[in-house]
């Protein structure tokens, strides 16, 4: 095996970068600003399902982080006045390697002031057709796809009516209370591979508990959801959007829940973003999401393996 | 044995779940951009044969399971166990029916075949891809027939049954691959 190669072929890298011209020149029709924020960070976002990759800082002995998600700093910036802004940046994530999965990869990252959550469902839409074409979008709630498909009410089912519907599809090796893992584990193994693979699907309004950093609301009857949406396609998660948390304290008591689950797991535990807690009062109304842009180009190149779609992956670099 | 954590599962690799000696056959990282990530495993137990799909919370681990593959000798048959002997250290393993499996059908003596051994004793038997068997018994050979067309059963040394080209006759010897069962070649003496 001639491993100092690339896993990419030449065509694919070439459709890799015409997408990546598409896509900034999208953006740069509608006046959003690219911009480039730090890759070596001190602090990497909490949520106890990221785990950063440590590296010590350039000046000294503590630790730095290189970042998970350019989240934190892209909100400084809208906070000190930026305007609509986007990013396509390297985030790394230890141990996340497989088939659709790279440790090192590229995330396609935008903000939006004055736009709606559909709004942006409607770009992550027009983002996808640069790579597919047009495609038609569906749009469910979070409650109606496991209605349809496991028969159950997401947000009022029990532990345990949660738990033997995933065992009724799955052979599993672990058991847990935590209600998330049951629901994540029902949409990620049961409920991704169900929706229709040919048309874009948006599930939007998620349990209050998987708010991460979206506001939350509460529905009639008296639910409370996550304003928050991920776009399916081909069977794959290409997107997560939000209408954004803009309150301090919230971010302060959310950040305390992750170092909490953190510790309880045994994992490390990053300091808090105290640029980002100051910036929060000055943070204007937006929405945001996070694209992977490795999985666009496996789209535009009609590849199943992020490796065809990435010149070196992991075991390469 | 050392645990192995989901991340280190690799194809071929030996782990126990639930007291059986499995080969990992594939194992498909799953995980939301939020949200807890998982894997999916398709394991082969060894001991059945037959392929699990199990899925694990990612992060958690497997003990290794005490199974290697060694390159033996097989020396006879003795009614009821199959002799094999590791060439290097004269070492003798017999393995029952069970584990021999479809292998009988291709033992011959002095051939070098692979055992995996668990906890030292014979699972499985995999003979060599290609063996070379000696026609017991089939129809006539047809002279000069050596066109493509038509084949006829014949039965090996070993008791097994293949399909072989016309021309052959008891006592030739042919050489047949297998992992598919199939006819090769004839070999000439």
């Amino acid at each position: 095996m001639a491993d100092w190669r690339p896993t990419a072929d030449f065509s694919a890298l070439g459709r890799r970068a015409q997408l990546l011209a598409a896509v900034r020149a999208w953006f740069a029709e509608r006046g959003v600003l690219e911009v480039d924020t730090p890759l070596l960070a001190t602090s990497p976002v909490t949520d106890p399902n990221i785990e950063a990759i440590t590296t010590v800082a350039p000046d000294g002995d503590a630790l730095m982080y290189l970042q998970t998600s350019p989240e934190f700093a892209m909100k400084r910036l809208l906070a000190a006045g930026s305007g609509s802004i986007y990013q396509i940046c390297k985030a790394f994530r230890r141990g996340e390697r497989g088939r659709r999965h790279n440790p090192e990869f590229t995330m396609l990252e935008w903000y939006r002031t004055g736009l709606s959550l559909q709004d942006l469902m409607d770009e992550v839409g027009a983002i996808v057709a640069l790579a597919v074409g047009p495609i038609e979008s569906h749009y469910y709630s979070y409650q109606q796809v496991f209605e349809q498909h496991c028969g159950l009410n997401p947000h009022l089912a029990s532990l345990a009516e949660l738990k033997a519907c995933a065992r009724a599809h799955l052979d599993l090796n672990f058991d847990t209370d935590d209600r998330d893992v049951w629901l994540q584990l029902l949409m990620s193994s049961v409920l991704e591979p169900s929706l229709d693979p040919n048309s874009l699907s948006f599930v939007y309004d998620f349990p209050a508990s998987q708010a991460a950093l979206a506001n939350t609301r509460s529905n009639a009857d008296g639910i409370q959801l996550a304003s928050r949406f991920e776009a399916f396609y081909a069977g794959m998660e290409l997107a997560n959007g939000y209408d954004e948390l803009r309150d301090a304290n919230e971010l302060v008591r959310r950040i305390r829940d992750d170092h909490r689950r953190r510790a309880d797991n045994g994992q490390i535990l990053p300091p808090i973003d105290r640029h980002l807690l100051k910036a929060m009062a000055a943070l204007p109304e937006c929405v945001g999401v996070a694209m992977g842009f490795d999985r666009l180009a496996m789209l535009a190149c009609d590849v199943a393996r992020i490796d065809e779609v990435i010149a070196f992956p992991l075991e390469r670099a | 044995m050392a645990n192995y954590s989901t991340n280190e599962f690799r194809n071929g690799l030996k782990v126990m779940l639930d007291g059986e000696p499995c080969s990992i056959l594939d194992n498909e990282f799953v995980k939301p951009g939020k949200g807890q990530a998982f894997n999916r495993v398709r394991l082969r137990n060894l001991n059945s044969g037959r392929v699990w799909e199990r899925t694990f919370k990612s992060g958690e681990s497997l003990e290794g399971a005490d199974v290697i593959d060694q390159s033996m000798e097989y020396l006879y048959n003795d009614g009821e166990f199959y002799h094999f002997m590791d060439p290097e250290s004269f070492e003798q393993f017999q393995a029952d029916l069970k584990a021999v499996g479809d292998a009988s059908n291709w033992l011959k003596e002095q051939d070098i075949c692979t055992v995996t051994l668990y906890n030292g004793a014979p699972l499985s038997v995999t003979p060599p891809n290609f063996v070379e068997l000696e026609i017991v018994e089939t129809d006539p050979g047809v002279k000069g027939d050596t066109a493509q067309g038509g084949t006829k059963p014949a039965y090996l040394s070993t008791g097994a049954v293949v399909k072989v080209p016309l021309f052959l006759s008891v006592g030739e010897v042919i050489k047949v691959d297998t992992r598919t069962g199939e006819y090769q070649n004839r070999v000439k003496n």
